[in-house]
């Protein structure tokens, strides 16, 4: 097994009396792509911002590397681990290529500094950007503006990535494209933790699965043995199939439908 | 970028330095713009034959309209550059010091040196109440917009509406009980007025509000990634909250000491920042100095109006930048929304 990027240990968190995380234990190792899942309102934002260090455990520990997240500085966070959040508003009329750039500050006046030119036109390649990079970002589509802000996150250049629902608001192919990317970044020994609501997409791509449901982790390991129908029907409540896909044989989820006559 | 950076510095630069000329040179007393020249020079130490040999001609641009010019286009600048910080610090285009209660605030301050006969410090009490005032507003308004350790911008923008409300009934209050001699003297104040600025005001404006330009100049980089959002911002390594904390002061600072010498001047810190990010974009190194540039030419040239548009009359500089600042300031918001897409 590949080294442990980040580790949370009972952890849990509680807001207004009421548990939104309850006692997860759960370890990001390098080198592998982690997909959290669950239903709306499973904790999956939560639990993403536990692990990044943007909010405090209310019990239990979050260790990046082996060192508590308390005992970080933002600066050296930024420098080891990036996140992307759902929503990526920009205040003002920042062009797509300036919020990219933005990416490299925690690398300024470092000897990597000198890697920001190529670090950022790799970023915008990779997401497909750099067609409309010099558009002002309040102006582009909430998918552009999503593959931007994935860009901007790739750029940061870190061993561990935090990515909290990247494909939403992405068609067809970007989603694809995002968790090859994904795969890829896993490839050269990076920790990648994606949050997914397409059960499908984290079946193809994700080396581990985790489920939540109500706070609690109620299923983690390889995508064949947590996607299972009685599973997913539990934790979702409607009714699903998951078949292998004639390709790979990895599992394929679709929800049963019965035609209404 | 950078050419178009470079045109609209020394565009500016023109433009100041000719309303400065302008303003040296019309007035009551007119002055040719030689005699302005010879007089800088001799006070730099150069002596040129374009001298005036009239004491009256010299006095009155060393004494009179030098510190004048000096303290509009420094109150100019420094009310620029805080209205700058505290969009950058709002993520909102529309916030400026007057929205956090610092004018409102230190407009209590005055009016109650004013009312209350306040002379422990002299000639400065009324700067001097006029400072604490705003800063104490703005100390007010950061404190109870905090919840868990964070200010949401909602609440502070909301928190900023209560403390006005409640600075527009303590001046209220104010006014009723003053004499009619204090309450004049405190509509003036309010009105916002160059008039009678000294070297030594001048002095103090400077010492106090080019340091906090400065520091504001140094964060730009961390406000271009507050832009992103304040978690995004933390995620890319900056301290937000003392980031926030640092801001509010220094915008405390630059607003609370120009008001406390010129009065309620509104609309210097929305347009000067507005118009400059319309023309170098809204990169916040550029944005900071070239507020700071455009923010002295606005009110240099604000000033020079106010002194000349009507004979022998100095109209109130406050009321000048409303007027003009107000329809400006709406037509910005149609245009820019439009372009845009709205304020988010």
């Amino acid at each position: 097994m590949s080294a442990i990027a980040i580790r949370a240990r009972g952890v849990g968190r509680t807001v207004d009396g009421a548990p939104i995380i309850d006692g997860v234990d759960i370890e990001v190792r390098y080198g592998r792509v982690l997909a959290l899942v669950g239903p709306n309102g499973a904790g999956k934002s939560t639990l993403l911002g536990l692990l990044a260090g943007d909010l405090a455990p209310t019990s239990g520990a979050v260790e990046l590397d082996g060192r508590p997240l308390t005992a970080w500085s933002p600066r050296e966070l930024a420098r080891r681990r990036a996140v992307l959040l759902q929503s990526n508003a920009v205040a003002f009329s920042f062009t797509a290529r300036q919020v990219v750039e933005m990416g490299r500050a925690p690398w300024a006046r470092t000897s990597r500094a000198d890697g920001d030119e190529r670090a950022i036109r790799a970023a915008l390649a990779e997401t497909d950007v750099a067609a409309f990079a010099d558009r002002a970002y309040p102006t582009l589509s909430g998918g552009e503006r999503a593959r931007v802000s994935l860009a901007r996150v790739l750029a940061q250049d870190t061993p561990v990535l935090l990515l909290d629902e990247p494909t939403a608001a992405l068609d067809l192919r970007h989603q694809e494209d995002v968790l090859r990317i994904g795969r890829g970044l896993a490839g050269a020994g990076r920790a990648v933790v994606v949050v997914l609501h397409d059960l499908s997409l984290a079946g193809a791509y994700a080396d581990d699965v985790a489920m939540l449901d109500r706070g609690r982790l109620v299923a983690h390991g390889g995508p064949r043995e947590v996607l299972t129908a009685e599973r997913i029907e539990a934790v979702y409540g409607t009714p699903v199939r998951v078949l292998p896909d004639p390709d790979t044989g990895r599992p394929v989820v679709l929800p049963r439908r019965a035609l209404s006559a | 970028m950078t050419s178009r950076r470079a045109v609209v510095f020394t565009a500016l630069a023109v433009l100041l330095a000719g309303g400065v000329l302008a303003s040296a040179a019309l007035g009551q007393l007119p002055i040719s713009p030689a005699e302005v020249l010879g007089t800088a020079l001799r006070g730099l130490g150069i002596d040129t034959p374009w001298a005036p040999s009239d004491r009256l001609v010299e006095q009155t641009l060393a004494q009179i309209r030098f510190p004048r010019i000096a303290m509009s286009l420094l109150v100019g600048a420094l009310l620029a550059v805080a209205g700058a910080v505290m969009q950058a610090v709002f993520g909102n285009p529309l916030a400026e010091p007057g929205v956090v209660g610092v004018s409102s605030g230190a407009a209590v301050g005055a009016a109650a040196a004013i009312t209350f006969g306040a002379s422990a410090l002299g000639g400065w009490s009324v700067a001097v109440a006029a400072f604490v005032g705003g800063f104490l507003a703005t100390l007010v308004v950061y404190t109870t917009a905090r919840s868990r350790g964070r200010t949401e911008v909602v609440t502070l923008l909301l928190t900023g509406i209560a403390v006005n409300a409640f600075c527009g009934a303590v001046l209220a209050f104010v006014l009723f009980a003053g004499h009619t001699s204090s309450r004049e003297q405190i509509v003036f104040w309010q009105l916002g007025s160059l008039n009678g600025s000294r070297w030594l005001d001048v002095l103090v404006v400077a010492a106090v509000g080019l340091p906090s330009a400065a520091i504001a100049l140094g964060l730009s980089r961390r406000y271009d990634l507050l832009s992103l959002g304040e978690r995004t911002a933390g995620h890319l390594g900056v301290r937000v909250e003392s980031l926030r904390i640092v801001s509010v002061v220094v915008v405390a600072l630059l607003t609370g000491v120009a008001v406390a010498f010129a009065g309620i001047i509104a609309f210097v810190g929305l347009v000067a920042p507005h118009v400059v990010r319309m023309l170098l974009g809204p990169g916040h190194r550029a944005l900071l100095a070239g507020s700071l540039l455009a923010g002295g030419t606005l009110l240099v040239w604000a000033d020079l109006v106010a002194r000349t548009a009507v004979p022998a009359a100095d109209l109130p500089i406050g009321m000048l930048t409303s007027l003009i600042g107000g329809p400006f300031f709406y037509w910005l918001i149609r245009r820019n929304r439009a372009k845009a897409g709205g304020w988010a």
